[in-house]
């Protein structure tokens, strides 16, 4: 009984209890004195990071095999509590000025990451439940965090019973696998196969369901209904966490249980993971395009990068390019979560106290009157796009090449096309920014404008160094 | 199949032993009808207006906290019953998830969750 390795999970441990910690904290914080409860956060999400990167190299199951550690983990990880420093960067200063600078901010965060961290350590579909239930109810509430606002709240229910109705898809389908195998174990599953005790159909009916739950998580065609909604509604910081965190946590199970546990249904789910990239990316993009609201814009734009980290998950039947297609899925995950902060702390610097300024036209004349902003900007538009130098393109190669070796040539032109399509919504940005006039209004504090410096740094540096990148996620491999 | 024998035999009963009830409360029950007895809610609850019409929201918050520590209480239920098995690990865990409700009881309270007015 005593056999629980605790070390597996320390770092979400540490940060759970840190994060009830600063819920009872906060109480004794005066309302004018929330800088205090922002820095406390911080220094949890430090901390963490802190214990995650004093695993590197150390792997091993705990909890009678229910959570595991491997590299991937680590590295899922990393990018997780690196995520949640980037958001709250961009929260205290946007939740002063919108008046909603409630202390329980920041103890969802911490709540939601270390339920993302579980996820992504999960070695049991029990746990993958437990842990998605445990990073959505918390990104439920802070969507409506702008209560009394209706947009805010309206997006918090969406999100909520959507989420909910998803979360049912998920623990059917793993009823289903249960039902197949008789185990909820991930490698219990592949022990099962290969001992011929397992139902294929059923065990391909479940793999199908928790397809779609995990699907709507990361916003997949056709599983993205909620996500223009909800990200306009949400408070813009909290957008911004959602759209990086809640895609790396899902893609991360997404890619544990379909490598660890799926592998023989390949030839099954290749054609329906095929079609969904296809149709993620082919929609996103194309309605991206009408969207005159810059927050619908990057939610649209939000779900057609799922659909190019879903092209790399195409390939995870084929055992040659299992590694690749992980590696290339982290290596894009992570361009997305730097470009994604950056471009939503524009948004968020852009925003007014009466929630006016997102629209695209409130962007003219920003290249006159904050230039670096607007240089900024001009960045993530184009690391979105995928146009040098920017660490967007890295990732996209990078992508198209698994997707091209694993023999998906007619998925890689789709992507490429679709890529070529977006160019038009995100240097429209450019376009309005620079060369038409306008007065537009940015405010920000210190810490907001070193996220967005350190995301656009960060995305042409690391761009032009890749190297050390590519060995980072290549040797971020899934153990089992 | 034989198995479920069993199952059918107690669907079977319990639906027989429903109607044998309602069916012997129809014919030798005393039948005294009053007003007070053909109102919906025998109680005294008066049902006036719509069922429709709004509620104090603090009834729902009440009910949130008391979901909250009623689930507390059924999770204490089956550690009890393997406390011994479980020994010094168990005690300290139910230590560890009553400090955690705990936390969320003085947060609850600190936020005047507690109060009515």
């Amino acid at each position: 009984m005593a056999q629980l390795d605790f070390y597996t999970l320390l770092p979400t441990v540490v940060l759970m209890a840190w994060a009830s910690g600063l819920l009872i904290a906060d109480l004794f914080i005066p309302r004018d004195r929330k800088a205090w409860t922002a820095g406390l956060a911080a220094l949890g999400l430090a901390l963490a990071l802190g214990l995650t990167l004093a695993q590197i190299g150390r792997t091993g199951t705990g909890f009678a095999g229910m959570v595991t550690l491997d590299p991937f983990a680590v590295l899922a990880n990393s990018l997780l509590l690196v995520s949640g420093l980037l958001a709250v960067g961009l929260s205290f200063g946007y939740l002063r000025r919108r008046d909603i600078d409630r202390g329980e901010y920041y103890s969802l965060t911490l709540f939601s990451v270390a339920g993302m961290m579980l996820m992504t350590q999960a070695a049991d579909l029990i746990v993958v439940f437990l842990a998605l239930e445990m990073f959505s109810l918390p990104l439920y509430v802070l969507a409506a965090f702008a209560r009394p606002q209706p947009d805010s709240e309206e997006a918090g229910l969406k999100y909520f019973l959507l989420g909910a109705f998803s979360a049912g898809f998920l623990i059917y389908g793993i009823a289903l696998v249960y039902g197949a195998t008789q185990t909820t174990a991930l490698a219990g599953v592949v022990t099962a196969v290969a001992t011929g005790t397992a139902s294929l159909p059923l065990l391909a009916a479940g793999a199908g369901l928790i397809l779609v739950g995990l699907g709507f998580k990361v916003a997949a065609v056709p599983f993205h209904m909620w996500t223009p909604d909800v990200y306009q509604g949400a408070p813009t910081s909290v957008t911004a966490f959602m759209a990086a965190g809640a895609k790396i946590a899902g893609f991360a199970a997404l890619m544990r249980v379909f490598v660890q546990a799926f592998p023989v249904l390949g030839e099954k789910l290749t054609p329906i993971l095929w079609t969904l990239a296809a149709l993620t990316m082919f929609l996103g993009n194309l309605v991206a395009i009408a969207q005159s609201n810059i927050k619908r814009m990057l939610a649209y734009s939000s779900i057609a990068h799922a659909g190019y980290i879903l092209m790399a998950l195409t390939a995870y039947a084929n055992p040659q390019m299992r590694q690749m297609a992980v590696s290339a899925a982290l290596f894009y995950l992570l361009a997305y979560a730097l470009t994604n902060f950056g471009a939503w702390g524009v948004v968020a610097a852009l925003e007014k106290q009466n929630g006016g300024g997102l629209e695209l036209n409130d962007y003219a004349g920003l290249g006159r009157k904050s230039p670096a902003l607007a240089a900024a900007m001009t960045i993530f538009m184009l690391s979105f796009t995928g146009v040098p130098p920017t660490l967007g393109l890295i990732g996209k190669i990078y992508l198209f090449r698994v997707t091209v070796e694993a023999g998906f040539i007619g998925l890689a032109v789709i992507g490429v096309l679709t890529s070529l399509v977006s160019a038009y919504y995100y240097l429209r940005v450019v376009v309005v920014m620079y060369m038409r006039e306008g007065e537009p209004e940015a405010s920000m504090d210190g810490w907001h404008k070193a996220v967005i410096a350190l995301s656009a740094a960060l995305t042409v540096l690391l761009s032009l160094a890749p190297a050390a990148l590519f060995s980072l996620v290549s040797g971020a491999t899934l153990l089992f | 199949m034989l198995e479920y024998i069993a199952i059918a035999v107690l669907f079977l009963i319990a639906v027989v032993l429903a109607a044998l009830i309602v069916f012997l409360g129809e014919i030798f029950g005393p039948r005294h009808s009053t007003p007070r007895k053909a109102m919906p809610y025998e109680s005294g609850m008066r049902p006036v207006g719509e069922g429709r019409r709004r509620m104090p929201v603090r009834f729902y918050l009440i009910a949130v906290l008391f979901i909250l520590f009623d689930i507390e209480v059924i999770f204490f239920l089956p550690w009890a019953v393997t406390f011994r098995k479980l020994g010094l690990f168990g005690l300290v865990e139910m230590f560890i998830f009553i400090l955690i409700l705990l936390v969320g009881y003085v947060y609850a309270w600190k936020k005047g969750a507690l109060e009515w007015e």
